[in-house]
């Protein structure tokens, strides 16, 4: 008995130990060699080249640490303000910029490499938070079954209102979902405050399917993909990376996306360099490297994102199946943040009761 | 050993357990606790008023115990008949069958809902041949967003729980008693009514406890299956902390999910006090019979039918699926040759990408394996000497705080606990903030209640003149422990390893909120796949859910072979 419990207490004290250790993660690389940790959310990912081009001129490790959906990482970043574990901070987008800008988690950084990003991209004025990519959430349609059923595919958020496509919508849950409330912020952007409840109530008359999340939307329901609906919620690039991603060489994508002036919501992501960071100048040197044309170009196969750099190039497949929307809707942070809740109740109060 | 010494060597028994809980679970999640209280401007009773004045905990509340009552009633009944079969009998296949019904238990929910597409989805096979049979334009059956779709999930992830936890024990139930009842003039149901049922009363209570708290607290079934109109506490815990980052209401759901649990315990650790009786165990080798009798056979075939259906097909649907593919209705997709392909396969090694975050299945495999092992061993390690002193002392009220405290974790939130791991465990020697321990030490926090589960009630069942004879012949404590309790209890230690592998290497969730990038395990790996548009995106996922259908079925087969010195071996 005694040598059991003696057994289990030593085992306890080394794995405590072990977590010890394992606290100092560069400990064992060397003195030599820093390591950058940088926090994201679980969809990052980066050309394995790219990284180490960046580690081996800059003489250091990076660690990434994925931490979850956006909203999970940024939160956790927020927690852990007093006491950062990470330098930098990578993945909040402007639906939550303003979460992050009051709770002051980044410290400022004037990058040189913003000379090279539109003004459009940069909402935060004193350079806490530095814009890196964006993507539009629009509507996609199943170009073959309108072409089978011999209806005109919808062209506008309008259109959807009609009787010809009654049955036909597949939305995502803004309160779950984050193209879902990119789509809501699209039509209070498009309609207004006052008359978003009104289209809502229209496309709820039309019979529209709300799910939870995106995989179900775009797996389940599509028609593209094996479902009965033809309309979904989803990206402006989801086209390009059917082609992508095909298993057999396609040449046209079957799926096309509405780009009618306010009908799409760019949602923008930015890096910020986290207050308290342990290398500031390393990680002054990776934002400025998230800037570059040589980050900006890799993203896009990466983590199906577009660059803000004017001068990262798209690859072929891009130039010719990414459909780009002239004017999305807008919203900005500080709106999405003041009323994020009251518009969600408000539609869910419309939408599902 | 007198009374004195005694209670000291429970209290030791307990010091592993207590510290592992002390240090990962009740610091981080204190820790997160405060530190969302802290955050309410108006004080630290404002949200919890604020909460009780809101619709919200009632509205959720009451659909949260609702799922929970009818899904857990439904798993009882699908998996008691199943119990019975593996509990009695002996069959061709039944070690196959048994690793089968374990899958469905470690699925990751995401593939869950693609294995029900793709047999019930709007293009899924059922609807097509109905739409085809039928001459139908429409789907007729409509599965996600239903209230049946969370039970019909609910049955599907946890019947093993019922099928193993019942099941072994019954395999240890002497025959002779419930033939007593029959030779006394008993007929069958008589004999199963007021002999059988009452001594697997603490079997069944144990196993329907732990399905009621997965039920209570399901997030990704409701999530997905259930769609918009339907959410639970953990899912509206999930809403105010991510979506609207209320801490402190976030905190008060918290609480109250945990109040739950704690009820729930607390209630059947004292039905579980009445319903204990040790018993004469015997081994599986008196115990087991084979299907000889026509009636026998016939039931088996019934229940054998129901635990396909029910726990095999939707997986049988996504494995083909995986080798499937997506349009083969499309007229147009003539150059694709629909039909059959190892495509999806060939894709998971290739990294098309060159990205960093890209692992071979076969890593995949390894690290996922990695974790699982060191899950099993650490639950292994704490939950033996808690289920030891539990079932030692079961009168003490420190017994009684430990029984009902134990079993929180699983009553938890994920999202408020993987907070708190951040929030607390942030100073040295404890910044796990970053290390590969996290993940199993997560896992261990699950498996470890299921342990303990397991293994009370066997240790429980061991009559203490057994021991006290090995002790009175001059067998050392150790020696009792080595050569009496291990043995006996070695069938409840092979299931209770079993859960805790499986909660391993099925476990997203919490893994995704603390897993590093560069080692993603499998169920990491498939999301990964499934979030991004493309056909071979999905059908890649697919054949990844495969692979760890296989894994895991292969771990549980094995584990199912092994032999830890079987009852009846003296």
């Amino acid at each position: 008995m005694k040598i059991k419990i003696l057994y289990l207490m030593v085992c306890l004290s080394f794995v405590i130990s072990a977590c010890g250790q394992s606290a100092v993660p560069s400990a064992s690389t060397g003195a030599a060699q820093a390591t950058l940790l940088i926090m994201t959310h679980d969809s990052f990912a980066a050309s394995k080249s790219v990284i180490s081009d960046f580690e081996s001129a800059n003489n250091v490790k990076v660690q990434f640490l994925a931490s979850g959906d956006a909203g999970t990482a940024l939160n956790k970043a927020i927690l852990s303000k007093d006491n950062p574990f990470a330098d930098v901070f990578y993945g909040v987008d402007n639906t939550f910029l303003s979460r992050a800008l009051t709770e002051d988690i980044f410290q400022p950084y004037a990058s040189p490499l913003l000379a090279d990003i539109p003004d459009e991209y940069k909402l935060d004025p004193q350079n806490r938070a530095l814009p890196v990519d964006w993507g539009d959430v629009c509507l996609n349609y199943d170009q073959v079954y309108f072409s089978q059923h011999n209806v005109q595919p919808p062209q506008t958020l309008e259109d959807l209102l009609k009787p010809e496509y009654k049955n036909m919508l597949i939305v995502e849950n803004p309160a779950t979902s984050s193209p879902g409330l990119a789509f809501l912020l699209a039509t209070i952007g498009h309609f207004g405050t006052d008359k978003y409840l009104g289209y809502w109530q229209g496309l709820v008359a039309n019979n529209v399917l709300v799910v939870n999340d995106w995989e179900t939307a775009y797996y389940t329901n599509f028609s593209r993909w094996g479902g009965d609906r033809p309309i979904v919620v989803s990206y402006n690039s989801s086209p390009a990376f059917e082609v992508i991603g095909s298993t057999t060489p396609v040449s046209e994508p079957e799926t096309g996306v509405i780009t009618s002036d306010g009908s799409c919501f760019r949602q923008i992501e930015f890096v910020g360099i986290l207050r308290g960071a342990k290398n500031l100048d390393l990680a002054k040197k990776w934002v400025d490297f998230m800037l570059s044309t040589t980050f900006q170009e890799d993203m896009p196969g990466q983590m199906y994102v577009f660059p803000v750099n004017r001068n990262a190039k798209l690859n072929d497949t891009f130039q010719k199946f990414l459909v780009i929307p002239a004017h999305p809707a807008y919203i900005s942070p500080d709106d999405i943040a003041a009323n994020r809740e009251a518009w969600i109740n408000a539609w869910t109060d419309t939408v599902l009761h | 050993m007198n009374k004195h010494h005694r209670s000291i060597s429970i209290l030791l028994l307990w010091l592993a357990p207590a510290a592992f809980l002390l240090l990962f679970y009740f610091y981080p999640l204190g820790s997160i606790f405060s530190l969302s209280f802290s955050r309410s401007q108006a004080g630290f009773f404002a949200p919890i008023i604020e909460a009780i004045k809101s619709s919200i905990p009632w509205r959720v509340l009451g659909f949260t115990f609702w799922q929970a009552i009818l899904s857990t009633l439904l798993t009882l009944a699908i998996g008691l008949p199943g119990a019975y079969l593996f509990g009695h009998f002996n069959f061709r296949g039944k070690s196959l069958l048994q690793a089968l019904t374990g899958i469905p238990f470690l699925m990751p929910t995401l593939v869950v809902a693609a294995a029900f597409n793709a047999l019930l989805g709007p293009g899924g096979w059922v609807n097509i041949g109905l739409m085809k049979l039928l001459n139908l334009n429409n789907a007729p059956i409509q599965f996600v967003n239903t209230l049946t779709a969370i039970l019909v999930a609910h049955v599907f992830y946890n019947t093993t729980i019922v099928l193993r936890t019942v099941g072994d024990f019954w395999s240890h139930l002497d025959p002779r008693i419930n033939q007593a009842a029959r030779m006394l003039g008993a007929n069958r149901w008589q004999a199963l009514r007021w002999v059988v049922l009452p001594l697997l009363a603490p079997a069944i209570a144990a196993s329907a406890l732990l399905v009621f708290i997965f039920d209570f607290t399901s997030f990704g079934v409701i999530l997905i299956l259930g769609g918009p109109h339907f959410a639970t506490l953990e899912v509206e815990i999930y809403y105010q902390t991510i979506s609207l980052f209320n801490l402190p209401l976030a905190a008060v759901l918290s609480l109250l999910q945990l109040a739950c649990t704690l009820g729930l315990t607390v209630l059947y650790t004292r039905l579980i006090r009445r319903l204990s009786i040790p018993l004469p165990l015997k081994s599986t080798r008196v115990t087991y019979r084979r299907l000889t009798t026509r009636r026998s056979k016939l039931a088996a075939g019934v229940i054998i039918f129901s635990l396909l259906t029910i726990l095999i097909v939707p997986l049988a649907a996504l494995s083909l699926r995986s080798v499937t593919r997506l349009e083969p209705n499309r007229g147009e997709q003539t150059v694709s040759s629909p039909g059959l392909t190892l495509d999806f396969y060939r894709n998971l090694w290739v990294n098309s990408t060159a990205s960093i975050s890209y692992a071979p299945p076969s890593t995949a495999i390894i690290i996922s394996l990695g974790y699982a092992i060191t899950t099993t061993v650490l639950a292994l390690l704490l939950g033996f000497p808690a289920a030891l002193a539990l079932s030692r002392d079961s009168t003490s009220h420190l017994s009684h705080a430990f029984d009902a405290l134990l079993m929180l974790p699983l009553g938890t939130s994920a999202v408020t606990l993987g907070l708190g791991f951040i929030v607390a465990l942030d100073k040295p020697p404890l910044d796990l903030r970053s290390s590969l321990l996290l993940v199993p030490l997560a896992h261990t926090l699950v498996a470890f209640p299921f342990v303990v589960r397991n293994l009370t009630p066997a240790f429980r069942s061991i009559q203490p003149r057994i021991r006290q004879a090995a002790a009175t012949l001059g067998a050392s404590p150790g020696k009792v422990m080595r050569y009496v309790d291990i043995p006996m209890i070695g069938r409840s230690l092979l299931v209770a390893a079993t859960f805790a592998f499986t909660i391993s290497l099925g476990e997203f969730g919490a893994t995704s909120l603390i897993a590093r990038p560069e080692y993603p395990t499998i169920p990491i790996a498939i999301y990964r796949l499934i979030s991004r548009p493309g056909e071979s995106n999905y059908g890649q996922a697919l054949a990844l859910s495969t692979i760890l259908m296989i894994v895991a079925g292969g771990a549980m087969f094995i584990i199912d072979r092994l032999r830890i010195g079987e009852i009846g071996e003296f």
